[in-house]
């Protein structure tokens, strides 16, 4: 380029040229963050996991039917238990029902309700309808227990181990696959123990 | 089938901007007509196949094609048309291809409207333009096809969030691509201006309007945003210095400061190589704003597709866009010359000074938004950067910047005097004092950094208003007839300007009523009882269950009306909670009744047993500001817009206007 030669201050260029690498420079080392991050693999989503390993929330959940009782932390230990989310406006639940009904009866699970964010009557109503596979339900309706439980979305399912602690959980209905790849495994594996 | 065809456009796509980004470039530095040639009609071609594309997607949501993965993520055939079609960019997928047709727009647009450009300048911005236009054609059908077909189809889709199904975030992703994107064709100017080594007044006033165009869909999209936000999401805020919101926020702030440093290079042929790098960075950090979104790296409230494995391909594509551009820049930038010298206090300084505090404020948000990440990689740490650090930092370097807005324009170019512009603003000075003396009374004992934002403003609407008496009447010899005269005379662009800095002012008016001022309420009540806030008395007359279209409602009805007045005309307020049939998701209307003033803000919340019900009531003085102001500056920007395509249509490279050094780049 011819330019510089006749340019009124052809000094400056010279004196300043690396303060033009200094914006490359900054941005490689954000890059070299953001890669870091990336590749590490760790994943600023997976807060809500920090229940597993610890001890059931200790709520005391009051009964959703005068027949069955509500459940806390007392309630829990000797073997394996699910807990498990529902509402009767929750659409997946609904999916998931019959699974959930099936590993009561057929693999002697005993499972918790935990009815959250939903109207009595309408939640009595469903499982008048679909059948009822829990041993107990809490009854939860402004969703408070439900944040002890660090629950994320409906239904989800939490696996607790004889001591008591939190092993597993999953968000999302559970499907047939991963009640063989995931629940029964960790299932026979503290049944074995 | 209409499916496949829009897969097959995009492929079709990829092979014409591979050409586009390879030939004219090529013609450019051999200095061949004909092959630079090859971008006009090719960016046209381009932006023709991109749009089939994109109407192919929304014709898959419109007929609700459940054979369509994307279709089945995020669509559902209860819910209304409207949602249907906004459904097509409310998502990954479909918002990439709206970006990649939006980024093809804008190259058809200079090719179209580009006949006064010098060939090699326009070949070359519309090569880097379809360059990266590759990187994100290649990105879509490598990891995140919008066609991908699913077999056996389901019988029904599983509906877009409830809380995108609003008329206001319809239309927002559009406004805010229009503007994030439009930042690409200025930063394809910069690097085409880098290739060629030379940047001139001419390049000055070719690239302003596109940054103008982007700037004010940039607001636009951001003000419809925090709108939304503020009457949807049902906290009553406006901004919530969420990554996501950071990510549109930064830009912003860069081209807003490109946009006067723009006026610099054009009018004084100084501040080359700054402007150019603001060019950069401005479409850089859309870039980076879309990496964080998309790749899982930070969390936000708006998590978007988050996957790994994209993020390391947006990565890639960061590093060489980014990285290659700030690489060009260190190569070439120290050929840029500046021409024009000025003294510190001078139109110049006074832009200079916007820069200086535009940037600062950019990388303040870049700081308080990427600190998690710093902090977490430095000691494994998780913590959240939240808005007390953004109102700490943010606030004192905006203030001054403001108070500088207002003395800035009746500064005269290379030399100046503050004291006789000072002398100028003895009206806004009392203006001022006179508003914070009222307001002091008004707002006692609320916070008192809300009289600072409120002299502030009051400050901007006096300096505003005199800098456009002094240009319809600069002495008084001018009578008012004449000056009356000059004022319906004034050219567009001088509008457009004070039409946005008004709206600055009213915006932050808006803002400090907003956050500081608002009075709320969160009470149990019973049917009928009376609640009073900020001087109007709630009553929650009725709840009801009503049907919507694709979800269930809980509707509490209040009537409001001022404290002591209970025979006056009530307000009737009406909030909805929906529940979604789909998915169960409960989202809020909000009931809010605006007035020029203020906002009355009413939200029905859970009940709280024994017929009683939790109710959020607020009275948001100034709010419905933050609306008008914004609107002022998106009109203002188009304004502006308006004129300069008028002076640029007819254009001359009148060898660059003040002690230019536009000399043929051989």
């Amino acid at each position: 380029m011819s330019d510089e030669t006749n340019a009124p201050d052809a000094e400056r260029p010279k004196r300043r040229w690396w303060l033009g690498l200094l914006p490359l420079l900054v941005f490689s080392g954000l890059l070299a963050v953001f890669a870091y991050q990336l590749i590490g693999g760790r994943d600023p989503s997976i807060v809500p996991s920090a229940l597993i390993g610890d001890p059931v929330p200790t709520v005391e959940l009051p009964a959703l039917k005068p027949d069955k009782p509500g459940f806390g932390p007392q309630d829990f230990g000797g073997g394996p238990i699910l807990v498990n989310v529902f509402a009767s406006w929750c659409v997946p639940c609904r999916v998931e029902h019959p699974l959930i009904t099936a590993l009561a009866r057929d693999y002697g699970i005993p499972v918790y309700g935990l009815n959250s964010k939903d109207r009595r009557d309408a939640a009595i109503a469903w499982l008048d309808e679909l059948g009822d596979p829990y041993t107990r339900i809490g009854y939860d309706p402004n969703g408070r227990a439900g944040i002890e439980w660090g629950v994320y979305g409906y239904p989800e399912t939490f696996l607790i181990n004889p001591a008591g602690e939190v092993v597993y959980k999953y968000v999302g209905p559970i499907t047939p696959r991963l009640l063989e790849e995931e629940f029964l495994p960790r299932i026979d594996a503290m049944r074995a123990q | 089938m209409i499916a496949e065809l829009g897969h097959y456009v995009l492929t079709l796509a990829l092979g014409v901007a591979l050409i586009q980004a390879t030939v004219p470039m090529l013609g450019a530095a051999r200095g061949d007509q004909r092959w630079m040639a090859v971008a006009a009609p090719a960016s046209l071609v381009q932006f023709g196949l991109l749009l089939f594309a994109f109407l192919a997607l929304i014709h898959a949501y419109v007929t609700s094609d459940f054979s369509v993965l994307n279709v089945v993520q995020n669509s559902h055939s209860l819910k209304p048309l409207l949602y249907k079609v906004s459904g097509a960019w409310g998502n990954h997928e479909g918002s990439l291809l709206l970006w990649v047709t939006v980024m093809a727009l804008f190259g058809a647009l200079v090719s179209i409207f580009g006949d006064n450009l010098p060939p090699g300048l326009k070949a070359r911005t519309l090569s880097v333009q379809a360059l990266v236009t590759v990187g994100f054609l290649l990105f879509m059908l490598l990891t995140s096809n919008p066609f991908e077909r699913i077999f056996p189809a389901p019988l029904e889709g599983r509906d877009l969030n409830p809380l995108l199904q609003d008329p206001g975030l319809a239309f927002h992703p559009p406004m805010l691509y229009i503007g994030y994107v439009g930042l690409s064709i200025v930063f394809s100017f910069a690097c085409a201006a880098l290739i060629e080594g030379k940047v001139d007044a001419a390049w000055a006033r070719w690239v302003r309007p596109w940054t103008l165009l982007a700037w004010a869909f940039l607001t636009g999209g951001i003000a419809l945003g925090s709108w939304w936000a503020y009457y949807e999401l049902g906290w009553g805020g406006f901004w919530f210095w969420d990554p996501v919101e950071n990510a549109s926020f930064m830009p912003w702030l860069v081209a807003t400061a490109l946009l006067h440093s723009a006026i610099v290079v054009e009018k004084r042929d100084t501040l080359k190589s700054w402007t150019i790098l603001l060019a950069i960075i401005g479409f850089s950090l859309s870039l980076i704003g879309t990496f964080l979104v998309r790749s899982g790296v930070l969390t936000s409230v708006h998590a978007f597709a988050s996957d790994p494995e994209r993020g390391v391909f947006i990565l890639a594509l960061l590093a060489v866009a980014i990285g290659g551009s700030f690489a060009l820049y260190a190569w070439r930038a120290p050929l840029l010359t500046g021409g024009g010298l000025f003294r510190p206090i001078s139109r110049e300084g006074a832009l200079v000074l916007n820069n200086l505090l535009l940037t600062t404020a950019a990388a303040t948000v870049l700081l308080g938004t990427l600190y998690p990440l710093f902090l977490e990689l430095a000691t494994d740490d998780k913590i959240s950067v939240g808005p007390p650090f953004f109102n700490a930092t943010f606030v004192p370097i905006m203030a001054p910047l403001f108070v500088a807005l207002g003395v800035g324009p009746l500064l005269p170019w290379k030399r100046a005097d503050l004291a006789p512009a000072l002398r100028l603003l003895w009206v806004a000075f009392v203006f001022t004092l006179v508003v914070t003396i009222v307001a002091g009374i008004a707002v006692w004992g609320q916070a008192a950094i809300a009289l600072l934002g409120l002299a502030l403003s009051a400050w901007l609407i006096g300096a505003v208003l005199t800098e456009l008496y002094r240009k319809c009447r600069p002495t008084q010899s001018v009578t008012a007839g004449q000056a009356l005269r000059r004022l319906t005379g004034l050219s567009r662009a001088a509008c457009g300007m004070t039409a946005a800095h008004l709206g600055i002012a009213v915006v932050i008016a808006g803002a400090t009523g907003a956050s500081l001022l608002t009075q709320e309420k969160i009470e149990a009540v019973t049917i009928g009882q009376t609640v009073e806030v900020g001087g109007f008395d709630f009553t929650l007359t009725d709840v009801r269950d009503v049907p919507g279209p694709n979800y269930n409602a809980e509707r509490g009805t209040f009537s409001v009306v001022p404290s002591g007045f209970a025979g006056a005309e009530p307000q009737i307020l009406q909030s909805e909670n929906r529940q979604y049939v789909s998915n169960g998701q409960v989202t809020t209307e909000a009931a809010i009744r605006s007035t020029l003033w203020y906002d009355l803000y009413a939200v029905l919340g859970d009940p709280a047993g024994q017929g009683r019900f939790t109710v959020r009531l607020y009275f948001k003085p100034l709010v419905p500001w933050l609306w008008i102001g914004s609107t002022l500056m998106v009109l203002g920007g188009f304004l502006s817009l308006s004129d300069r395509r008028l002076r640029v249509g007819a254009p001359k490279r009148s060898a660059a206007p003040a002690g230019g050094n536009a000399q043929p780049a051989e």
